[in-house]
């Protein structure tokens, strides 16, 4: 078990940049899940943790040695990749005690080693079968198994869960919490599904196009996101966006014109320089409702409508032509062409400016600012 | 509609079998012959060539003669050695030429598997006037070690051609998965990656092993030695240029097809597919 820092890595293949300089502090015993869309190199991040990529620029550090230049083998992590990558000619007890085995652990300890890295797992009755005749689940629990007999001071998982049928996924996701709490190591797990961050991480590194957006408990990236991009990319459904006008500024306070002419009093800290430029506004989904007082509302006809049972979806078209996304009681029986209002409290509200950054907001209850 | 359908698929089976036949007909007839004269007189031979031994003209006298009176077994031993140590050296220098090539990342690598694969196209006897001039240079005339040297530079570019490919496909994941896993490159290579590549490296055997068993033209000039021939040179024994003792000649071919049938059977078990499945998904 260690930690791990990292200190301004870059990464470019030839010309192209793939990592801006990324700084991170992990913690021991922290599980921490680097999240982002397809191509912005959470991969290749987790790829130069584990020796598997030269490192541009920067400094990598385990236990606080650099470990820039030594080999996988040297670094003393284990990583667990998204197709399993057990060796077909090995029985599943050869794929998990072959690392061992070459590193001349004594047959009495690597024995037990194996056994009972197979015991948590639930893996005793597989022991002799070759890959090939497992299922899905529980050849990803192989290579799990595999990680956990060497002991190693850092847990990497590239994606484990993504070749899983969904039930599946949801399962092996608990088992991975539950191994998380057991051990108590330090696990980097990479990621495009925004709910196994969130359902995972103690600490979520949300990466785009190379850079890293924001670092903090799941939460934290709920609540007050600091990007567009994070409030977007975090939550399910997506946000809802609008662009509003910035009108008045007080101390604390802020009025936007919306697109409809409205104006609403949002509690946000803007400096004067900002009035009469145009802002995005965003709510989330499950703050607006139909039935709901508040300070912020739209009108629009449902476009969509996507029952879950425990709640609705709807998908509004409203007159300037954006669309919302809100969700209503699962009891609701909107149809599709309706006329619906939906309101929501002006805390609420996230505010970016042209860059995306977010105003700091102020007076939050409870509801919108719960933090673990 | 699907009664026309499978009648096709009925006929062009059988068009594709008619001529798989014809062909396999046409590749073992000759060795039939071969075989079945062996067993007869040397009157049989003559008087009635396509027919089987019968009781008048079976006789063993080609192989009596063949396994008396020559060395056959020092041709025998000759060939099997030479064969046999030569696919071992092509398997494991080609193994590792083709490991290198597909798998590291190095200034001409590309050049390289070029330059390697230019041996698959250039015929070696080709080279046979300075070969020759090569092995007087070295001593080594009328030594095995000459013939399995020629060999093992016959043998290698298309060993290496074959593999580098099949290296290829095999997933980038496991050897990542090996290497986090704390195994040594040498480890990867022979204990990962030779195993998931063996039915590549049985047909490269055969590929090598077979051309080299039936070769008279380096025997001849490079071993022609006695006790350095291997069987197809000891047979020549045999051919006279007045007189061919046809027995022998039909028994001694006959007896060397059997080591290498033998190899062939072992190699061929090693010819399964889908020895990678489980590995990823």
């Amino acid at each position: 078990m260690a930690d791990l820092k990292l200190d301004q890595i870059r990464k470019s293949y030839g010309a192209v940049d793939v990592l801006h300089g990324v700084d991170l502090d992990v913690k021991d015993g922290e599980f921490v899940v680097f999240v982002g869309p397809s191509g912005c190199g959470k991969s290749t991040l987790l790829r130069i943790i584990a020796g598997l990529e030269d490192i541009t620029g920067g400094d990598l550090m385990i236990d606080g040695d650099i470990v820039n230049t030594k080999s996988p083998r040297d670094r003393g992590i284990a990583m667990v990749f998204q197709s399993y990558a057990l060796y077909p000619h090995m029985s599943v007890y050869k794929n998990m005690a072959f690392g061992l085995k070459l590193a001349k652990t004594n047959k009495a300890e690597l024995d037990e080693r194996v056994r009972n890295a197979a015991k948590i797992l639930q893996l005793d009755a597989l022991l002799d079968r070759r890959p090939a005749e497992l299922s899905g689940g529980q050849r990803q629990r192989v290579a799990i198994g595999r990680a956990i007999v060497r002991q190693p001071k850092v847990f990497l998982f590239d994606e484990p869960l993504s070749n899983l049928d969904a039930a599946l996924r949801v399962q092996t996701r608990i088992e991975i919490a539950k191994l998380h709490q057991k051990l108590k190591s330090t696990i980097i797990y990479v990621t495009h599904d925004q709910i196994e961050a969130m359902t995972l991480a103690d600490k979520i590194v949300v990466l785009n196009a190379g850079n890293v957006e924001q670092v903090g408990s799941p939460m934290e990236l709920y609540h007050h996101p600091k990007t567009r991009f994070v409030a977007g990319f975090i939550g399910s459904p997506a946000m809802n966006f609008t662009r509003v006008t910035i009108t008045a500024v007080e101390p604390g306070r802020v009025t936007v014109q919306t697109p409809g002419g409205k104006s609403a009093v949002l509690p946000f800290e803007v400096t004067t320089d900002h009035i009469g430029t145009e802002v995005e506004l965003g709510i989330r989904p499950e703050h607006m409702g139909l039935d709901r007082a508040g300070e912020l509302g739209v009108d629009g006809e449902v476009e969509v409508v996507e029952k879950l049972g425990d709640s609705v979806y709807l998908y509004v078209r409203l007159a300037n032509g954006d669309r919302v996304t809100l969700r209503a009681p699962g009891h609701c029986r909107i149809k599709i062409g309706e006329a619906v209002s939906a309101r929501a409290d002006a805390a609420a509200a996230h505010l970016f400016d042209r860059n995306g950054q977010a105003f700091a907001k102020l007076d939050c209850p409870e509801e919108y600012s719960a933090m673990e | 509609m699907y009664k026309n359908i499978r009648k096709d698929d009925a006929s062009r089976a059988v068009i594709v079998h008619a001529v798989l036949l014809s062909y396999t007909l046409l590749a073992l007839y000759p060795v039939f012959l071969i075989v079945i004269n062996a067993f007869k007189t040397r009157k049989g031979i003559f008087s009635d060539p396509m027919g089987l031994p019968g009781p008048k003209t079976f006789s063993l006298e080609g192989f009596t003669k063949v396994l008396a009176k020559s060395d056959f077994e020092v041709y025998f031993f000759n060939s099997i050695s030479v064969t046999v140590i030569t696919i071992g050296i092509v398997l494991l220098l080609a193994a590792m030429a083709a490991w290198a090539i597909s798998e590291y990342e190095f200034p001409g690598n590309t050049v390289l598997a070029l330059y390697l694969a230019i041996g698959i196209m250039v015929p070696i006897r080709l080279g046979s006037v300075s070969i020759l001039g090569l092995i007087v240079d070295l001593g080594l005339v009328n030594t095995l070690t000459a013939l399995v040297l020629v060999y093992v530079a016959q043998g290698l570019p298309l060993a290496i051609f074959i593999l580098t490919e099949f290296m290829h496909q095999i997933p980038k994941d496991l050897k990542e998965a090996a290497r986090c896993d704390g195994v040594g490159e040498f480890t990867i290579f022979f204990a990962i990656i030779l195993p998931l590549i063996r039915p590549a490296v049985a047909t490269v055997a055969v590929f090598t092993m077979i051309p080299i068993w039936n070769d008279l033209w380096f025997p001849l000039i490079l071993a022609p030695g006695d006790g350095k021939q291997t069987i197809t040179l000891g047979v020549q024994q045999f051919i006279g240029q007045y007189v061919t003792d046809w027995n022998a000649v039909l028994a001694s071919l006959t007896l060397a097809i059997i080591p290498i049938l033998i190899l062939y059977l072992i190699f061929s078990r090693q010819l399964i597919r889908g020895l990678t499945s489980g590995a990823v998904k």
